[in-house]
């Protein structure tokens, strides 16, 4: 198949940035969308030009590296990571706009590659619990309820790649941070820390920049894990607890 | 955000219960605008009752308005740059929806205390009893058309504000329960959108008693 692409380039944190269009043609439908790109950076290092540069490191949905915005979509039309997106999704002839994350707090490195410690910074500021380091306890010793156990995988399936900030019309960060409130909270292991916990990493999160969460489930729809909506309820609930025992 | 809204909504559905009075009369509907007066008494002076009301909504009004324009600015600084291409959703229609919208009912509540609370606006001849303002202002065909898109307006804010308020509340903890605050969202929204607008209607076509 062939495609037209048009890719955000920009040479580095200062540059102006503009949108490139590119033809490609003989694409595999059985290409990831990655693939398809390595194809390009191909061309365009045989014709002398530079690669359009942009992350990715596990190429199977688990690391969170690899976010694109793909027309106008974080991470494109299937609910999966960009490495696990296939050409199949798209058609003979397509269009493809194809942007990096877009929020002030994700800064662009260059083309498609952005800035995300923001995240860490956010994670270090309350994503934690306290422990007594040394030999591993028993598995069992500290027994949990199925459906806390549960809801905290579900949280925990958080890949930190950033389309809930992207997809944001605020672009804010609260499905990243609810998720890790949900998770960690939902433990016995995270209580001492819970009410510390939300305070400090909303903080962080209003300091790094992003925007304030209206409701909108645009990062919900746009989570490659599914997480839902609720984790920022949880998150709400906690902070307002949190009010409570201060 | 979600307190201010909720006091609104309490005060929205109060208000369309009210109008719905014209159908049991003009006497009936006067009765009640006299009977709003005399609330509380005599533990309250005369519109004791009614001047809490409005000072209570007046100060909601104030810190909601104050919470959506810090919220929309806060909006702005955190993407300067814009995309080139955004797939329209729910999100991308309310983020719009709520704030375009709530300036619009902002400019429509002050519009409406001119028309009916002080009579400023006096669209259809000039009535000392609330009813007769109310059956002849409706007799215009444009003051109903106004009427119908503000309660749109209102109507889109409750169905996104509703579902936002019980999740700044807490209270989204499951899929289930989300479904459900949906439900309610929608619902009230449409009760809203049809109490308010039955009376108008019903007075532009004549069927009033
Ligand atoms: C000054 C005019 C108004 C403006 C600019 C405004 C704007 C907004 C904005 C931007 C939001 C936040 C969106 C969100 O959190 O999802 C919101 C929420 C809400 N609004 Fe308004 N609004 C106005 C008037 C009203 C009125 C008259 C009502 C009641 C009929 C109302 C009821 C609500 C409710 C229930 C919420 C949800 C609160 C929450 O999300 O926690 N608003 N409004
Ligand atoms: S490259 Fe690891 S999730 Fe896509």
């Amino acid at each position: 198949m062939k495609v037209t692409l048009k890719i955000w380039r920009q040479d580095g944190p200062q540059d102006e940035g503009r949108m490139q269009t590119y033809a490609l043609e003989s694409v595999s439908e059985d290409m990831s969308f990655l693939e398809m790109l390595d194809v390009l950076n191909e061309e365009l290092t045989a014709r002398g030009e530079e690669p359009v540069a942009f992350d990715s490191d596990c190429r199977e949905g688990i690391c969170g590296m690899c976010g694109l915005v793909i027309n106008g979509e974080a991470h494109g039309p299937e609910r999966t990571t960009t490495c696990q997106l296939h050409m199949r999704s798209f058609k003979d002839g397509d269009e493809i706009t194809i942007e990096p994350w877009r929020a002030d707090a994700f800064p662009v490195i260059r083309d498609l590659v952005v800035d995300r410690s923001a995240f860490d910074r956010i994670v270090a500021a309350g994503g934690y619990i306290s422990v007594n380091t040394g030999a591993a306890p028993d598995a069992h010793a500290t027994p949990v309820p199925k459906e806390n156990a549960d809801r905290a995988f579900m949280a925990a399936e958080c890949i930190s790649c950033g389309a809930c900030v992207a997809a944001c019309p605020n672009a804010s960060a609260m499905l990243f941070t609810g998720s890790k409130v949900t998770h960690l909270g939902e433990l016995p292991q995270g209580q001492p820390e819970r009410y510390a916990r939300v305070l400090q990493m909303v903080d962080q999160h209003d300091a790094e920049g992003f925007g304030g969460c209206t409701n909108l489930g645009e990062c919900s729809n746009a989570c490659p894990k599914g997480i839902p909506l609720n984790v920022i309820s949880q998150l709400n609930r906690d902070l307002n607890a949190a009010h409570r025992h201060r | 955000m979600a307190i201010t809204g909720l006091i609104f909504v309490g005060f929205i559905l109060a208000h369309m219960y009210g109008n719905l009075m014209i159908f049991g009369g003009q006497a009936a509907f006067d009765e009640y605008a006299h009977h709003l007066r005399e609330l509380g008494a005599p533990m309250l002076p005369e519109s004791g009752f009614l001047w809490l009301m409005r000072i209570t909504l007046i100060v909601a009004l104030v810190l909601h308005a104050y919470a959506a324009f810090t919220l929309w600015a806060r909006a702005g600084r955190a993407r300067h740059q814009r995309y080139a291409v955004t797939k329209q959703g729910y999100g991308q229609f309310y983020a719009k929806a709520m704030r375009w919208g709530g300036v619009a009912l902002l400019l429509f509540v002050v519009f409406h205390i001119l028309h009916f609370t002080t009579n400023t606006i006096q669209i259809n001849g000039d009535f000392a009893a609330p009813s007769d303002r109310l059956v002849s202002s409706f007799e215009v065909w444009w003051a109903v058309l106004i009427y119908l898109l503000a309660v749109l307006a209102l109507g889109l804010h409750l169905r996104h504000g509703i579902h936002g308020a019980a999740m700044t509340l807490g209270l989204n903890t499951s899929l289930t329960a989300q479904r459900r605050i949906h439900q309610v969202a929608i619902a009230v929204a449409v009760v809203t959108v049809v109490g308010f607008m039955v009376p108008p209607f019903a007075i532009l076509l004549g069927l009033t008693p």
